[in-house]
């Protein structure tokens, strides 16, 4: 699936997507495997509470099934306006 | 109901003057715009404003759609802009249109109430070449909580 990243997560990872090959259950599953990655992934997912999460644009949350899920997209919360 | 979604800077007048035109239905018409502020005490050179394209449009229609429903409103317009802007430059407007200026006025403050807390948008500010992204603030969604 494809995985974005924005804002500052985009800027900690260092890309604005990747193509990612998982077997994760939920957004959470997928999340520990990209920690358990690199430093720059468990630096950018450090604190969950400071993320937000959208599965296929859909504003969602951590515990959200991936199962034929196409777009995982993670960023900080949102300031538009 | 319009969404648009541009890099390019909007006509204000010409987008309210043009919103609800030829309506005889609506007593109301809300408008409100959006600026690039600069820092108390100045510096701010610029905002980059960065978006989810294909994320965007889906989540202010629903966005705009969920006002339209609530409030019986007539017509509803949300311009945002993405990119670089600078002090003084429009970021974004909303307008509505109802029979009534209560809905009218109400609708439009929801629309800006979501678009703050739920709109893929993400502000960084460039003060002395040193870019900082704006931290949500907790009053913006807790002004979720009254809708």
């Amino acid at each position: 699936m494809d995985v974005l990243y924005f804002a500052w997560v985009r800027e900690r990872i260092g890309l604005p997507r990747e193509t990612v090959q998982t077997e994760a259950a939920t957004v959470a599953e997928l999340v520990a495997e990209l920690r358990a990655r690199e430093d720059r992934y468990a630096a950018a997912f450090e604190d969950l509470s400071a993320l937000r999460v959208a599965v296929d644009q859909e504003l969602t949350d951590f515990d959200a099934p991936l199962a034929g899920v196409r777009e995982v997209a993670f960023f900080p919360p949102m300031t538009g306006g | 109901m319009r969404i648009v979604v541009q890099e390019a800077p909007f006509d204000f007048g010409a987008e309210a003057a043009g919103f609800a035109a030829g309506r005889h239905d609506m007593g109301a018409v809300v408008t409100f715009t959006g600026i690039v502020r600069d820092r108390p005490g100045g510096g701010l050179q610029a905002m980059e404003i960065e978006h989810y394209p294909s994320m965007t449009q889906k989540a202010l229609e629903q966005i705009a759609a969920e006002a339209v429903d609530r409030w019986s409103l007539g017509d509803a317009l949300v311009i945002h802009r993405y990119g670089r802007l600078e002090p003084g430059e429009q970021i974004m407007m909303v307008a509505t249109a109802a029979p009534h200026r209560k809905d009218a006025f109400e609708a439009a403050e929801y629309l800006m109430d979501y678009l703050k807390s739920r709109a893929p948008f993400w502000k960084k500010e460039y003060c002395a070449e040193t870019g900082t992204w704006v931290a949500a603030k907790d009053e913006d969604e807790a002004a979720l909580t009254r809708w």
